[in-house]
């Protein structure tokens, strides 16, 4: 049987009460008569043979002469990889990027090449940890490459490390990995979660340094690119590719690996989450109430153990390689496919119930900082056309957006949320007075480099990401959330759904239109 | 006279010791302090003169006395029976408005030739505090032989008494002698404040004084205060702070004020550089402690409030070479363009520029003594910085 579309449902009197995913946690609610659920389209079949899947892509890819072609001996290969924070989960063994560079690093091997380097393509992220990287290539990868220093995490601050490769007609700076630029062939091994990722954006972004992200991770750009999860009306996207092609005339050959996921987030016993509540059978009940009542009495420390600890099931619905754009094409419509979901008109009132995870807190902690992009970065974003809320609408997320830092890998998130949103909520402001501080802090460098900490200017991307919706919006409200924190952000907080959608009346008029983007799993809203 | 009068007794200080520790003030109502009426002080010779009180500040250390909490330093230098009270404005026979200026140095005690600070003017650190035709007493307010302002009449050496312009209230009066310790706390903190990072710790009444004096006289590059409570952020912003934080927050605002590393792990535990110049407003265990980890190598620590007994590791300060320097009172002052001005001179100067007057939050009755006493303990958390008696409608004042 062939998986069920996306779908909008209207809710009635006898439509079950909606799930919200609520952080470490989920909730119940009755969302008043009239209110619009969207559900994502069930997941896509998986690849009946993925390892056979790569190996046709890899000898026969688009716009692109065959990989084993394009490997000689004595030639220098770099394999650059996206980071930690996809796919979301992080999916159970075999990883896809373990599954493809595996089948690269065999027709390299095949062709007598023994200059290889892996990267970690982070950016500005996090260094990935030894498990982390044993876990998304392999162990078999990791003990041949990482003690010999051939597989390391980027390193943006590293000047030597670094690559200028010129300007954009916009005047941008082009600055990637050194090793990347100057091997006779960069394969970039690309997870497609959501339309946002991969392209041009894989290597201009994911091996730059601040030196370039600065050009289009920057108020002015978040707020042209509408949404930045649909490439043809993002400046994200735009600066990007303007970019790629700075890197493609500096001879910089890439051969593009992307891969694409089905949406199946949750393994059992969890699995009931990602179901529409009126199909949820007996068990799927008790799985809620009994998961629901012990994480009650759960300490945070564990909830947020166990929850981490989660491994999707999703596997691969698609792997395309070749040529940077022509392959994107072809990933991005399979995205498409698997997310997109046509919805009829804005909403006054859009809902949101926020997970434990985004890209940015995998094996970490959700601080409030990473609520809001989550929330206003990437739920609102989830749209092509036009937002899912109106201009001047209120989004209602439930998360409890506990005051808490990881103080390992978000230390410049602590002084971000302490003294610049003491100050101001207003990204423009923020972005002038404080992010070159924060950018050139010798501490959060050192920290970035040596130890796993993000970047200094990273709390100002997340702030950044949000900065459309800041501006679309005419009130965002947490539910649950911890006051305090809540107020930080500029947010107001509320005890109960039924206390926001009455505080959101404020704001957006009486009888308002209420839409709760029922997501994970993922989906992008066509809104017409 | 009616007066609040603290006396030896140790099993009310016993007492007074475990009330404070359970609810700060709370010494007041089963410690050595008592509502009393009493014989007025004598005038010792007629170079004293008697004051009327009008208005009478209470200050931490008074609040540490009363609590038992203050340290046994203080033993041999006070006498009792005293009256508190040394932040006063008050009134002469002759109706002429002076405010106090408590040291009881050489000049008081009669004490001819004067120790070598009281002969430069210097009477916060004269060194004949217990010698002379009084009793010991470090101040007015402390010793058995003057009385203190929180009664209706004290006496008054003419060398303490300062005159009040007609301009000033008894509000912004009240202020000057809480403002003059701060004044000396803030030059101390020169040169190395000028154009340096500069963190005050605390923005109760020393704390926010202290600000205010620091924009005045110093050009700190930037002053980040740690405050607790949101009026105080407030007040500290108006009076000059270019950063407010939390106190657990400052150590990470040092930080990054002056781009410097941290020490040991990414959690916040000391740093490697830190601020040119800290002033510890609050005088506690935990407040030394953070001075000292957020206080740059070769940098200089001032104290204005006053310390009790306190267990530090002062590794830091001989790792680090830190200079720690105490800040009592007040006398004469070396300036920045090389010239001496009494600190109290400064004091009525900045009260008047900074508007410190609104400092004063809220008065009391003698009558209400414990509840103004545990209002001062509990000052930042309810909302007030300065708590002061107010005397001017007191009934016995007029009596004598």
């Amino acid at each position: 049987m062939s998986p069920r579309p996306g779908f909008v449902l209207e809710v009635d009197r006898s439509t079950p009460p909606t799930l919200f995913m609520h952080g470490e946690g989920f909730r119940l609610e009755q969302l008043p008569v009239g209110s619009r659920v969207i559900y994502a389209p069930e997941a896509l079949p998986l690849l009946r043979d993925p390892s056979e899947a790569i190996r046709q892509a890899l000898l026969h890819p688009v716009d692109a002469d065959p990989l084993p072609s394009m490997l000689f001996p004595g030639m220098k290969l770099t394999i650059a990889f996206d980071d930690i924070s996809l796919p979301l989960p992080p999916m159970r063994r075999p990883d896809a990027r373990q599954r493809v560079i595996e089948a690269v690093l065999d027709l390299a091997a095949a062709a007598g090449v023994d200059d290889v380097h892996l990267i970690a393509a982070l950016a500005l992220h996090r260094r990935m940890t030894e498990a982390e990287l044993r876990h998304a290539l392999g162990d078999r990868i990791y003990d041949a490459f990482a003690p010999r220093g051939a597989l390391y995490n980027h390193d943006a601050e590293d000047p030597d490390a670094m690559a200028f490769l010129g300007e954009t007609d916009k005047g941008e700076e082009v600055e990637i990995s050194r090793r990347a630029a100057e091997s006779d062939l960069l394969v970039y091994v690309n997870i497609n979660l959501v339309a946002m990722d991969g392209g041009h954006k894989s290597t201009a972004t994911g091996l730059s340094s601040y030196r370039s992200l600065r050009h289009h991770h920057n108020v002015a750009t978040m707020r042209k690119s509408r949404s930045f999860m649909d490439q043809h009306r993002s400046e994200l996207h735009s600066s990007n590719w303007r970019m790629g092609e700075v890197i493609r005339k500096a001879g910089v050959k890439i051969f593009q690996i992307e891969t694409t996921l089905n949406n199946d987030t949750f393994p059992k016993p969890f699995d009931f989450l990602q179901k529409r509540e009126w199909e949820w059978t007996a068990r799927d009940r008790m799985t809620f109430l009994a998961s629901s009542k012990s994480l009650a009495r759960t300490p945070e420390r564990v909830k947020r153990s166990i929850f981490q600890s989660i491994q999707a099931p999703h596997d691969l619905t698609g792997v395309t390689a070749g040529e940077v754009e022509a392959v994107h094409r072809i990933t991005t419509a399979k995205v498409m496919e698997q997310q997109l979901v046509v919805v009829e008109g804005q909403t006054d009132i859009l809902t949101l119930g926020l997970p434990y995870i985004g890209p940015y807190n995998v094996n970490s902690v959700m601080n409030p900082i990473l609520v809001m992009c989550l929330g206003l970065g990437y739920f609102f974003n989830m749209y092509k056309e036009r937002p899912l809320v109106r201009e001047g609408g209120v989004l209602i997320m439930s998360h409890p957006t506990p005051w808490e830092f990881h103080p390992v890998h978000h230390p410049s998130y602590i002084d971000f949320f302490e003294q610049v949103l003491s100050e101001t909520t207003d990204p423009i402001e923020i972005e002038k007075r404080f992010e070159r501080s924060f950018a050139e802090d010798e501490w959060y460098r050192h920290l970035y480099r040596t130890g796993h900490a993000y970047h200094g200017v990273h709390p100002f991307y997340m702030w950044y990401w949000g900065s459309h919706a800041l501006e679309h919006l005419g009130g965002v409200i947490v539910v649950g959330g911890d006051p305090k924190a809540v107020r930080r952000l500029g947010f107001k907080p509320a005890s109960t759904l039924r206390d926001a959608l009455e505080m959101a009346e404020d704001v957006v008029g009486r009888d308002p239109s209420i839409t709760h983007l029922h997501a994970p799993p993922l989906l992008m809203a066509q809104v017409t | 006279m009616k007066a609040l009068r603290f006396e030896r007794s140790l099993p009310r200080f016993a007492a007074a010791r475990v009330a404070g520790a359970w609810a700060p003030g709370r010494g007041a109502a089963v410690g050595p302090l008592r509502l009393a009426d009493i014989d007025p002080p004598r005038l010792p010779d007629g170079s004293w003169q008697r004051v009327r009180p009008r208005l009478a500040g209470i200050c931490g250390s008074d609040l540490a006395t009363i609590d038992g909490a203050s340290s046994r330093w203080f033993e041999p230098i006070v006498s009792f029976p005293f009256v508190p009270g040394h932040e006063v404005v008050g009134d002469l026979d002759d109706g002429t408005r002076v405010v106090l200026e408590p040291v009881l140095g050489c000049g008081p005690r009669g004490i001819t030739p004067p120790c070598a600070a009281c002969a430069g003017r210097d009477v916060g650190r004269c060194t004949n505090i217990t010698a002379g035709h009084l009793e010991p007493g470090l101040q007015t307010g402390y010793c058995c032989d003057t009385g203190g302002g929180w009664s209706t009449v004290l006496v008054a050496h003419e060398s303490q008494l300062h005159l009040v312009p007609d301009t000033l209230s008894d509000e912004a009066a009240v202020m000057v002698e809480p403002t003059a310790c701060a004044i000396r706390g803030a030059l101390a903190a020169l040169p190395l404040a000028d154009n340096g990072v500069v963190t005050v710790i605390g923005a109760g009444t020393l704390g926010l004084c202290t600000i205010a004096a620091l924009a005045r006289w110093a050009s700190p590059r930037e002053l980040i205060v740690g405050a607790k409570h949101p009026h105080q952020r407030t007040l500290a912003r108006d009076l000059g702070a270019t950063l407010v934080v939390n106190p657990d927050e400052l150590r990470r605002a040092v930080r990054r004020s002056r781009g410097s590393l941290m020490v040991g792990e990414c959690t916040a535990t000391r740093l490697a550089g830190g601020a040119d110049v800290t002033l510890d407003c609050v005088g506690s265990e935990e407040s030394l402690t953070e001075a000292l980890a957020i206080t740059r190598p070769g940098g200089r620590i001032v104290m204005i409030g006053m310390p009790g007994t306190v267990t530090v590791d002062l590794t830091p300060l001989w790792q680090r070479g830190i200079e720690l320097v105490g800040a009592y009172a007040y006398g004469t002052e070396s300036m920045p363009d090389h010239g001496q001005r009494r600190t109290f001179d400064l004091a009525f100067e900045l009260v008047a520029e900074a508007g410190l007057d609104r400092l004063v939050s809220t008065t009391y009755p003698l009558d209400r003594y414990r509840d103004a006493l545990a209002h001062a303990a509990e000052a930042g958390s309810r909302g007030a910085v300065k708590v002061a008696f107010d005397l001017r409608k007191e009934k016995e004042r007029d009596w004598l």
